[in-house]
């Protein structure tokens, strides 16, 4: 039996098929979240990797922002317990996750049954979010890909102290200015996102195993800034962005 | 329907208690512009000013925070804090003072109209942001001021000392009201409307207080409008006797297995902060459609005075919640989630109130811990329709709800 769970984001569609509600069959990852043709692409693309017809599916879950726009779903849930559930599923030793999606960064707290036991999420605020990073590598005239890259060649960590995005923009902008090194000015910027986010994650209360999901946790400088905000190991998984999706079959299955 | 037929507004019965106790807030502020009309002193008074010291005088007063939460739950919220923005008062104060101090310059607001004041009243019991608005409003209106300074309670009881502190100044207040008003304090009348005060908060409390009945005959968002009363009306016989006749609709109520909660409770939570007058559709709906009934909230009790004396009056004003320590306010949120058999907590960030939710990110912790409930929060604010978003409200509730179901070990 093949479930389907769909993750529209705020900047993008997820989709993950799942075989038996073990298998990952196929998954997709288009750049247009929600209110774009990008959840009906994502589905397309799943469906032709998977080598599959939409009647073949026997469950659609959706979730994150865009999660009450799919048209025909069976069910909806919310992104963090499809977070929780699709992070349970792969890495079932993890108890705290940290979930930084392109306009929200959320910690969770697992119980040993992969149960979310507590959330909290950032305030009305882009600081500490994908979006914040999107803006910077814009100034940097860098792609979202090459911030890990260069925040590797840092030398000196060049901290940016502001955490509105527009402020922290003309932050970055009078820094590149004064001649400061691009390296330097990523990894501070990594650190930004990474210090505001463990503020949230040392409330919720930091119990190990802890894994990063979300697009951000693709970026090995913020994981990295992370670990030493947090002082320990974060556990990663290539399928960090689609975790949410993943849960979202997961809950598919449960229903067909 | 035909074209110019109107669909019928549904009539609420006279003898019910919302019939009352709308018609007591209309009467309100009726009685106050007439006493402005006939050129009277009128005042504009902090919420946790006693009610009972005007009524004692026979002052009519009227109160910005009630004006100011129905204005901006009738959408107007924005405008009026813009007229404020472009005198100069920066978005990061109080919404209410910004709505206030609009209405202060121009003098007119349909949304919620109240006469400008001959004086006003401050109590920091409540705020401390407060002080300066109304120090504001008495600037420039060149009005007099009566501060009562009550501070914020570090020990958990309410000591002598601190009573005896605060009743030199209603002292003095009485006899500064007396002189603007030219009205006497009469001990024997005092007397009459301390009773009438008490049978009202034990009504209201009472009331309230079925809350902890599972389902609840009551939503509890329709405490938030009754409140109103509780604040400015609690000294008179028709407050007392409309919460009488609350308190029966909710017994019978109970009886017959009836609620005001047009939905089936499946969740009970408690709501925590003043409510988010520009979006409360969206936010009482976006817990209506989950089955998710707000039955605790601090509300209840914040206006709820019972006393036997001065004395006693002034103890209760200095036990306010927002003046008590973390311990005292966390405990008595604990004791309503445990009476109510509350399944999670949901606090309103709210971006006017800096005393409010600063304290609330500890506060909710322990509540979450000591009761084992799920906690979430959401941005927003009580007046300025501008610090809030849907879709961020929506994550946290749906978040919050899906716990509060794999608590009672539904799916997941």
């Amino acid at each position: 039996m093949f479930t389907l769970g769909v993750d529209i984001g705020s900047t993008t569609s997820k989709a993950v098929i799942l075989k038996d509600g073990q298998e990952i069959l196929a998954t997709s990852l288009i750049k247009a979240g929600t209110g774009t043709d990008g959840p009906g692409r994502a589905i397309e693309a799943v469906l032709a990797e998977g080598n599959l017809r939409p009647e073949e599916i026997a469950s659609v879950y959706a979730t994150g922002y865009g999660r009450k726009l799919l048209k025909n779903a069976d069910g909806e849930m919310s992104e963090l317990s499809c977070h929780a559930r699709g992070v349970h599923h792969l890495l079932p030793e993890v108890r705290t996750i940290i979930d930084i999606g392109g306009q929200d960064a959320k910690v969770l707290s697992l119980g040993t049954d992969g149960r979310m036991t507590e959330f909290l999420m950032n305030d009305k605020c882009a600081a500490g979010t994908g979006r914040f990073l999107d803006v910077m590598a814009g100034i940097l005239q860098l792609r979202i890909e090459d911030l890990e890259k260069q925040a590797a060649l840092s030398k000196q960590i060049v901290k940016i102290s502001s955490t509105c995005t527009v402020f922290a923009e003309s932050e970055v902008i009078s820094q590149l200015a004064n001649g400061v090194e691009i390296p330097d000015l990523v990894a501070g910027i990594c650190q930004s996102v990474a210090s505001r986010v463990a503020a949230l994650a040392k409330r919720v209360g930091v119990k190990e195993t802890v894994c990063m999901s979300g697009g951000v946790a693709k970026n090995g400088g913020v994981r990295k800034a992370m670990e030493q905000e947090l002082g320990l190991n974060i556990t990663y998984s290539p399928m960090a962005q689609l975790m949410g999706a993943l849960g979202a079959a997961l809950y598919a299955y449960d229903k067909s | 329907m035909g074209e110019g037929e109107k669909k019928p507004k549904f009539a609420v019965d006279p003898n019910s208690a919302k019939f009352k106790l709308n018609e007591i807030v209309a009467k309100h502020y009726k009685e106050v512009q007439e006493a402005k009309d006939r050129g009277e002193k009128i005042g504009w008074c902090a919420s946790n000013f006693p009610q009972e010291i005007f009524q004692t005088l026979g002052i009519k007063v009227c109160y910005p925070e009630n004006q100011a939460a129905a204005i901006a739950a009738r959408g107007a919220g924005q405008r009026l804090c813009e007229i404020s923005e472009a005198e100069g008062y920066s978005n990061d104060i109080c919404a209410y003072a910004r709505i206030s101090l609009a209405h202060m310059m121009v003098g007119e607001t349909p949304e919620q109209n109240m006469p400008l004041p001959d004086f006003v009243l401050c109590c920091n019991n409540i705020c401390n942001c407060m002080i300066k608005w109304y120090e504001n409003i008495a600037k420039e209106l060149n009005i007099p001021l009566i501060l009562i300074d009550i501070p914020f309670n570090p020990d958990y009881e309410v000591s002598d000392a601190q009573v005896a502190y605060v009743k030199s100044q209603f002292l003095a207040a009485i006899e500064q009201l007396e002189e603007i008003t030219g009205k006497k304090w009469s001990d024997e009348k005092f007397k009459e409307i301390m009773e009438i005060s008490n049978r009202t908060s034990r009504a209201w409390l009472e009331a309230t207080a079925y809350t902890k009945y599972t389902p609840s005959p009551l939503n509890g968002f329709d405490l938030l409008n009754h409140m109103a009363v509780a604040v400015c009306a609690r000294g008179t016989v028709e407050a007392a006797e409309a919460f009488e006749t609350l308190l029966e609709e909710y017994k019978k109520a109970v009886e017959e297995g009836t609620s005001t909660f047009r939905a089936e409770e499946k969740y009970r939570i408690m709501f925590e902060g003043i409510a988010c007058w520009p979006h409360l559709r969206t936010t009482a709906t976006g817990l209506k459609s989950r089955g998710i009934n707000m039955v605790a909230t601090i509300y209840a009790d914040a206006f709820g005075f019972i006393y036997d004396d001065f004395d006693g009056l002034i103890r209760a004003y200095c036990n306010v919640p927002n003046a008590m320590n973390l311990e005292h306010a966390r405990d008595k949120r604990e004791a309503i989630v445990k009476k109510t058999n509350t399944e999670g907590l949901l606090v309103h960030t709210n971006r006017s109130c800096k005393l409010w939710s600063g304290f609330m990110y500890e506060m909710s912790r322990q509540i979450g811990e000591d009761c084992q409930i799920p906690v979430t929060s959401f941005d927003g604010d009580q007046a300025d329709p501008r610090n809030f978003s849907e879709a961020q409200y929506e994550t946290r509730v749906q978040g919050l709800t899906e716990i509060m179901e794999s608590n009672k070990g539904g799916k997941d």
